[in-house]
């Protein structure tokens, strides 16, 4: 019986935030146009050779997915605090951890999931090879929850002040330094025709910690803010 | 343990233990950076390749480890506040994190002085420097979200919760960054034994440690007890503390 109420929760809030960005398109289309134009910017920048953004395209993709990822974190606490929802679910018998995985993932669905979905658009716009794309795919694909839930923490943390999100960018960066690092240089190994497997492995236990320790970071995170 | 540690949670008797603490750390301090710093600088010999410039070693080499060293007991300290609830250790997180960015600014600066000459730039990008920079970033990520909160109770809360999260992360992001690129040497003294560097530049380096350890001991205490007098100052032990004049 607590089993099925513990789920019917974690659908619950899943399904409201999910709803929520969909009611609200700009929530979904916002970041990736985002990503869109930082993308755009690097050639602009740094010279269209084929062959000179063929070698830094992993990343300039990743430092646009770690951007736009940010852009949209402001807002992942933001509207449950200021009504005040925040407070009931922190308030709730029910497991604070538990319903705040809910919102990281609704936040990835909406955010991380349609960057994966692009990514092979941006991958042909900065000339990389076939080999690299895929990689590219899986690196965001076991990367970008990994952002979200390292993320959450800092939006967990500046969610009760007046100005939090330069502040959330201050806190946030430096933690997904080494998603970067592996993420980059797999997609890297990948386009000399390596095997990356091992880059894969280790982001995926990055995430794999993140999952546990997270929420319980960002539950007393909110707890904080909240009080 | 708890028995003899627990008396000290209470404001009044962790500052009465902050006075007494703080002129053994003054000797220690003042003792040990004089002998250092003149053993040091002037008579250690120099090295055979680098000539004097090496010398940078006695302050480089101290405020690197120490910048790590109070990254870790702000961690422990932090860890501490939110298991047990204990406010006066939120006040020496808040207390510690000035002091190790300051070291971990120093450790940089110097080394870049160094590596002008050495390697010919100031700043290369190698595991090393880069992890010392990232841990600078942590430093100032506490601080500056313990400056944005007006309610100064939940402000030394969420630095705590921060300071745990950067202490998980800091192993993951120093291994993911040496990996990435290796330029900086290995560490000169990790095995005492079989050292690398020859005992009339150790011992001098020894006692700079020791000193800048009592160093970062001594401003953390001094700035823990105005912490605790900030934090307390409607207390009648602390109005007859102000009223004595002392």
């Amino acid at each position: 019986m607590m089993n099925h109420s513990y789920w019917q929760l974690f659908i619950s809030v899943y399904k409201k935030d999910v709803t929520l960005a969909f009611r609200q398109r700009s929530e979904i289309v916002n970041p990736l146009l985002f990503f869109l134009i930082v993308i755009t910017l690097f050639p602009l920048a740094i010279g269209p050779e084929p062959a000179l953004l063929t070698r830094m395209a992993p990343g300039i993709i990743w430092v646009a997915a770690l951007l736009s990822t940010m852009l949209g974190l402001d807002k992942l606490f933001r509207d449950d605090f200021n009504d005040g929802s925040l407070e009931q679910l922190i308030a709730s018998p029910y497991p604070l951890p538990l319903s705040v995985l809910a919102k990281v993932l609704a936040h990835w669905t909406t955010t991380g999931l349609p960057m994966v979905l692009m990514a092979p658009v941006f991958a042909l716009l900065m000339n990389l090879e076939a080999q690299a794309l895929s990689a590219t795919v899986l690196t965001l694909l076991i990367g970008t929850p990994l952002l979200s839930f390292i993320g959450a923490i800092g939006a967990g943390l500046t969610v009760g002040l007046q100005k939090g999100g330069i502040l959330m960018s201050l806190l946030v960066l430096p933690l997904y330094i080494p998603v970067l690092i592996f993420a980059t240089s797999a997609i890297d190994t990948s386009s000399m025709s390596l095997a990356y497997g091992g880059q894969l492995a280790i982001l995926g236990a990055m995430l794999a910690i993140a999952c546990v320790c997270a929420p319980i970071a960002i539950s007393s995170a909110l707890k904080v803010s909240v009080n | 343990m708890w028995k003899w540690l627990h008396p000290y949670a209470k404001a009044e008797r962790a500052y009465q233990l902050c006075n007494t603490l703080l002129p053994y750390f003054a000797v220690i301090t003042l003792v040990c950076l004089v002998i250092g710093w003149v053993w040091g600088l002037a008579y250690a010999p120099a090295d055979y390749q680098q000539k004097d410039s090496y010398r940078i070693i006695f302050i480089h080499v101290p405020s690197a480890i120490l910048s790590m060293g109070a990254y870790s007991s702000m961690a422990i300290a932090a860890i501490i506040a939110l298991v047990w609830q204990i406010r006066n250790a939120e006040l020496a997180v808040i207390s510690i994190a000035p002091v190790g960015a300051a070291m971990t600014a120093i450790a940089l600066l110097t080394g870049a002085a160094w590596g002008k000459p050495m390697w010919g730039a100031w700043w290369v990008w190698d595991a090393r420097l880069t992890s010392e920079l990232i841990l600078l970033f942590l430093y100032f990520g506490v601080l500056s979200l313990y400056h944005a909160f007006e309610d100064k109770k939940s402000a030394g809360r969420a630095a705590c919760i921060l300071a745990v999260v950067g202490v998980i992360n800091l192993p993951i992001i120093h291994f993911s960054v040496e990996w990435w690129n290796t330029l900086h040497q290995g560490s000169t003294i990790t095995k005492f034994d079989t050292s690398a560097i020859d005992p009339s530049m150790l011992w001098p380096l020894l006692i700079n440690i020791v000193a800048f350890a009592g160093f970062v001991g001594l401003v953390t205490l001094i700035r823990l007890k105005n912490e605790i007098i900030q934090h307390e100052k409607h207390r009648p032990w602390v109005r007859e503390l102000v009223g004595r004049g002392e």
